[in-house]
This record gives C-alpha cells, structure tokens and sequence, in this order.
C-alpha cells in the first residue's frame, strides 16, 4: 500500500498495491489507522486500480476505515473500482455509506 | 451422482493467513485444465478465499490446525472441498445469512458464505460442533473454445 498525503486538500490517499484479503487486510488495517490518526484528514480515498484480487475481507477493511475515518470528522471514498470488485461490494450493500468517486489525482490535474 | 472425475489433487497446510493467496493460487492453477474463462477463474479464487479464510479464522481461533482442500476436475465442472478439523459451526443456517458474524472484532464482514453462494453453482456446508466443517462447492466450466483432443 502507498500512502499519499496531500496537505492543502487534507487528503489522505490510499493506493493499494496487493490482493485485499484477510492476511494483507490485518496489515493495511494496522498501517492506514496509524495514518488516519496522524494526519486527521477530511477525506480518505482509497484508491482500487492496482487491485487484482479482493475477498470479503476488503469489505471489512472499508466499513473499518470508514469508523476510524468518521471519528476524526472525514469522509470516505473509493476509486478506480472495477466490475470484479464492485460486485462483492454491492452484495454487501457498502457502497450505501461510501461512495464511488472518479479519480482524485486526474481531477487535480485537470481542474 | 457418479460423475465422471478426469483430475483430482489434493493439499494440506497449516492453518496460517498467508496460506490463504496459495490456496486460491493452487486452485485457480488446477482449474485452467478445464480452460475457464478469467472471470470464472476470479469466481473461483474468491470462493477459495473465502472458504479457507473460514478455516483459518473460525476453525482454530487460538491454535494452528490443518486445512484440507481437495479439487477435482468433472467434465465440464470443478468440484472443490475445503475441510478443517476445528471447531465446527452450530448454526449453518445463521451462518449464511448475509452480514452475519461472530468475528466482527476482527473486522469480518460475514459475507463468505453469500460470496461462496453467488460465485459458484452449488454450495454444501457440512459441520459437526466440535468436530469440524466440510465446504464442498461446484462450478460449471462453459466450454468456449473446442478443445483440441490431447493423448496423454
């Protein structure tokens, strides 16, 4: 997993670089509070598209991050989804609580 | 039911996470006999994830046990058995339901078994308290291309 922190946005981005499952999900999950508590962000993203392989184990790691995210007043999100795990993420109804977004760095540049 | 099995293998190891990528790796690389396509083959990595992830977590939560997985290759399906000897399941029914778990501490979704059951054909879940869990799981392989008749 990179981690990037752009400060002026207060955006914490997670890009995940390995398959999401419950052994890599118990070390993400450990990493990323440690970051969330650090920089306090207003959004946290994380960022799907070098994921090649995801379990139930990502849904965890979500509705996870997405209480330690609330707790310091952010938000979360996702991007670069693709079919594969979009539909493991809709069975399970996650994507009611936290969105899809396109894709923060692109829209930096361009806007 | 007496199909006919053109491949069988079977694997044991021990109950640790990082078995879980070799696991579905095996699998998946056992599977491509039958030449399925990739979203069949991510099906199938899933499930085997989720079943072995079970094992793993809910099986033997305090010590390390053996997870058995056996794959067989049918004419046009793969028929996958993962097994434990832990601590076994007391209510399947409740076990299934979507959302439902006894490791939310863990931050499990409780989503395997509907993940099992929307990826493959069939699911069986077999459980003794005490005893020990048996997932069989199938799935049909469409065939796509006309396989060329190899003599082994």
């Amino acid at each position: 997993m990179n981690v990037k922190h752009f400060i002026e946005d207060k955006v914490l981005l997670f890009e995940f670089t390995e398959e999401l499952d419950h052994h890599i999900a118990e070390k993400i999950r450990k990493r990323s509070d440690y970051e969330i508590q650090r920089f306090m962000p207003k959004r946290v993203i994380m960022d799907f598209k070098k994921v090649n392989f995801m379990d139930s184990a990502g849904i965890g790691l979500i509705i996870g991050r997405y209480k330690s995210t609330n707790c310091y007043g952010g938000t979360l999100e996702l991007m670069n989804v693709n079919n594969k795990i979009k539909r493991i993420f809709e069975m399970s109804g996650v994507l009611k609580i936290v969105p899809i977004t396109s894709d923060f760095r692109e829209a930096k540049q361009t806007g | 039911m007496n199909k006919n099995i053109k491949n069988e293998m079977k694997i044991e190891f021990s109950s640790k996470s990082a078995n879980e990528a070799f696991a579905r790796i095996s699998v998946a690389a056992f599977a491509s006999q039958l030449d399925p396509t990739i979203e069949e083959i991510a099906d199938i990595k899933t499930s085997v994830s989720e079943a072995v992830t079970n094992s793993i977590i809910h099986a033997y939560p305090n010590k390390d046990g053996i997870v058995k997985l056996r794959a067989r290759l049918l004419e046009d399906e793969i028929e996958i058995e993962v097994s434990d000897t832990g601590e076994g399941i007391e209510n399947i029914e409740e076990a299934k339901v979507p959302l439902f778990t006894t490791k939310g501490n863990l931050e499990r979704s409780g989503m395997g078994f509907t993940i099992m059951e929307n990826f493959m054909d069939e699911l069986k879940v077999e459980s003794i308290v005490g005893l020990g869990t048996k997932v069989t799981m199938n799935k049909k392989i469409k065939k796509t291309k006309e396989l060329e008749k190899n003599t082994y």
